[in-house]
């Protein structure tokens, strides 16, 4: 209708103008409203997730929510010199209505982040606070004379601020010192930089242990007739069918001194007694590969059966021989596939805790065994949250690295 | 599909949530404990009897350890629970902060009826399990005598299993050190007290098998992969249940209760505590240890179950000089210093 109306009027330049830029609109929007639903799951999947987790590793509402009155009192105070009568009595206070309340031990956990022993402190102080009397600095000295030490005020006003660097700095190896400078932590508690350089380490091997075993593999599916080919990747995918948590457990029993490993290679007659495969980081290395290969191997099938064999032909009827052929002509074809299996495998294999907890000795647990600890054992969010964005943080910085590597098409999966 | 088609299911998913919330208030009495064959025996001595003697619908659900599930609870206020089995830490944080009713004890019983660890402001005591040495009889040629041998290398070679947490873990070292169990947690509470802690597992830190789970250690003594490993003395008697010659010394064992405590703002109190007072009835708790051969709480529970099977358990003779890590002293103690601990421990544990 329009065009035709269109078609006989003068032409109108300003108003075909205005219309298309309408429909256009309408278009946009319709799109925009298709992609609703997925921007929408992103968030939610993604988005929030991450922000959270980035926000309990800083949150720090304990003391100052916990404990409001003394947290004022100590806001205008310089550290220098103990606090006065009027900080003693806020104090005073605030023990005796949080314990009341019971929420209190929050706030003492809380403390005892930044020195210990300031949990029974405060709570032991608390018991009593119902019979305190003005004046109650000495009240609270005659109660424990550690509220004549200047350090537990100075840690008590710094835990009172909202948000915290303390957690984040912790999960480097850095102690949040009350003055907001920072120092590295005690050599003998210093266990995060080298956790995580470890996590890095192991997730390296095991990825270059599935290249080597997870190309040839690969080679063989994407060049054998197709009716092995089926059987090879069901072969493949099988280990997917039984959880993680079974695989470990299966490997337990194989690795063990009197497992089946163990036996056959004592029956060979290769080894005269049993070898340590469990509890150590080859058992790691070994499940952790088996678990990790399906995720190489997949990628490497999808790229290498869209190469043409003529490729290969061609360059051996030029003359290169096939390790030149191989170098020039099939590996830089494979190098997506290969790029995203290294990227999938790298980074599963940095989440791991399970099957180095089970199957690692003291010196193979990863990052997350830590975070675990953390978020289910204790429930020490921040650190928790901490640790998490400290890995996340490295996955990001690594990833332009890849994508350089890469190039653009980085991760084709089908 | 339609729109409209997408509408109503949105709709149904909303009534259905409605439903389930409404159910929530008016949910039938809760009871979480740790799962598993554990939780199938507790069902059939105690759970299953209970609700018919109450004529009530009794749900059942799982605990997996830690605070963290306690912490959503608080945060959501939501309770899907009435009574949960809790460990020691767990224990006194809840009932520090609120979560967990402070027991009136007369609604139970006598606390004299009682083991001394089994009474608590907020607890009563489930099963008392003790943490020891043991060892399989078939592999080892020189048995231990004492817990100084655990760390002896040349009288009794091969690997050590240990709990991979300095719980309990540093205690036991201290012991075997020849400090007394009374004087542990002043000996650890000193810088050198914990230095020498850590000094006595470091003497034989390569032979240590470090383990996760309960079940670990009777499969390693078995399969011959550790020579001794301290054990949860329930799973050592579970092994030798089925034909395996596992033994155990008694010696200066590391003994705790698990608790049953009740949710403060639980709608159930009143069946929470019938159901606490079902629980101490000496005769289903001697029934309990045939199948689990943990301690019982209540004192006249010995005289049902055979002598043969008290010489088994974490009570009467077998438990005198046990160091009790749920004495105040020693909740005390982890609480103020866990986390320092706990990073000295994995630094110690991840170099070789």
């Amino acid at each position: 209708m329009t065009v035709l109306v269109e078609r006989h009027a003068p032409a109108n330049d300003i108003a075909l103008k205005s219309k298309l830029a309408k429909a256009d609109r309408r278009r946009k929007l319709q799109a925009l409203g298709l992609i609703a639903p997925l921007f929408l799951f992103l968030v939610v999947i993604f988005a929030v997730p991450i922000g959270s987790v980035l926000y309990f590793s800083i949150n720090n509402p304990e003391v100052g929510t916990i404990m409001p009155r003394v947290t004022a009192a100590l806001e205008s105070w310089d550290g220098d010199t103990l606090p006065g009568e009027p900080a003693f009595a806020a104090l005073a206070e605030d023990l005796k209505a949080s314990y009341a309340a019971k929420t209190l031990p929050r706030a003492a956990l809380r403390l005892n982040y930044e020195i210990s022993g300031f949990r029974s402190l405060v709570m032991k102080s608390a018991r009593k606070a119902k019979r305190f009397e003005p004046p109650y600095k000495d009240a609270l000295i005659a109660v424990n004379e550690k509220w004549a030490d200047i350090t537990y005020w100075r840690y008590l006003k710094a835990a009172g601020s909202r948000f915290t660097a303390h957690y984040l700095l912790a999960a480097v190896d850095l102690d949040l010192q009350w003055d907001g400078s920072v120092k590295p932590a005690p050599e003998e508690r210093r266990i995060y930089i080298d956790n995580l350089a470890r996590t890095f380490w192991i997730a390296f091997v095991v990825t270059v242990c599935c290249i080597l075993i997870g190309y040839p593999i690969a080679y063989l599916i994407a060049t054998a007739p197709a009716r092995w080919t089926k059987l090879l990747i069901v072969l493949v995918l099988l280990p997917f069918w039984t959880s993680l948590l079974v695989r470990t457990a299966a490997w337990v029993i194989l690795l063990q001194k009197e497992g089946v490993v163990n036996d056959a290679l004592l029956w060979i007659g290769l080894i005269d007694e049993p070898m340590q495969l469990i509890f150590n980081r080859i058992g790691v290395y070994i499940a952790m590969v088996h678990i990790l290969l399906p995720f190489m191997i997949l990628p490497l099938y999808s790229v290498m059966k869209g190469i043409p064999r003529e490729h290969m032909k061609a360059a051996a009827s030029l003359g290169a021989k096939p390790a030149t052929a191989f170098i020039g002509i099939y590996l830089p074809q494979t190098v997506p596939g290969l790029a995203a299996g290294c990227m999938l495998v790298f980074v599963i294999a940095l989440g791991f805790y399970i099957t180095p907890a089970l199957i690692g000795g003291g010196s193979d647990q990863m990052l997350a065994y830590l975070i675990a600890q953390f978020a289910t054992g204790t429930a020490n969010w921040g650190m928790a949250g901490a640790l998490a964005m400290l890995l996340l943080l490295c996955i990001a910085v690594l990833y332009p690295v890849y994508n350089r590597f890469a190039g653009s098409g980085g991760i084709r999966l089908g | 599909m339609t729109t409209q088609r997408l509408l109503h299911i949105a709709l149904a998913g909303a009534v259905a949530g409605m439903l389930t919330a409404g159910t929530a208030q008016a949910r039938d009495f809760t009871i979480a404990s740790w799962g598993g064959g554990y939780q199938d025996s507790q069902r059939k001595h105690f759970f299953t009897p209970f609700a018919k003697e109450q004529g009530i619908n009794l749900l059942e659900d799982t605990y997996l350890g830690g605070w963290a599930q306690f912490k959503a609870m608080q945060e959501t206020n939501n309770l899907p629970w009435d009574v949960v089995q809790v460990e020691t830490s767990e224990r006194i944080r809840g009932c520090e902060e609120g979560l967990f009713l402070e027991l009136d004890w007369s609604r139970i019983g006598d606390k004299s009826q009682f083991v001394e660890p089994a009474v608590d402001d907020c607890g009563l005591g489930v099963v008392g399990v003790s943490q020891l040495v043991a060892w399989n009889a078939d592999l080892v040629k020189a048995e231990p005598t004492s817990i100084a041998d655990f760390f002896d290398l040349e009288k009794i070679p091969g690997k050590r299993g240990m709990r991979s947490d300095p719980k309990g873990t540093l205690e036991f070292a201290l012991m075997a050190d020849g400090v007394e169990p009374a004087d542990v947690y002043k000996v650890m509470s000193t810088k050198e007290g914990l230095d020498r802690a850590f000094a006595k597992l470091e003497s034989i830190k390569p032979q240590i098998q470090w383990w996760e789970a309960g079940a670990q250690a009777p499969e390693w003594l078995l399969s011959g992969d550790v020579a001794m490993s301290i054990a949860y003395n329930g799973r050592i008697e579970a092994a030798n249940k089925e034909g395996k010659n596992l033994k155990m010394l008694w010696e200066k064992n590391v003994l705790y209760f698990d608790n049953w405590v009740i949710f403060k703002d639980s709608p159930h109190v009143d069946m929470a505590y019938a159901f606490l007072k079902s629980y101490t009835d000496p005769k289903r708790e001697a029934a309990f240890t045939e199948d689990y051969t943990y301690g019982p709480p209540n004192k006249a529970a010995l005289q049902y179950i055979k002598p043969e099977v008290v010489a088994k358990l974490p009570a009467g003779d077998n438990i005198k000089d046990a160091l009790f890590t749920g004495s105040e002293e020693s909740v005390d103690f982890w609480l103020d210093n866990l986390d320092e601990i706990t990073e000295r421990w994995t630094a110690w544990k991840a170099r070789n």
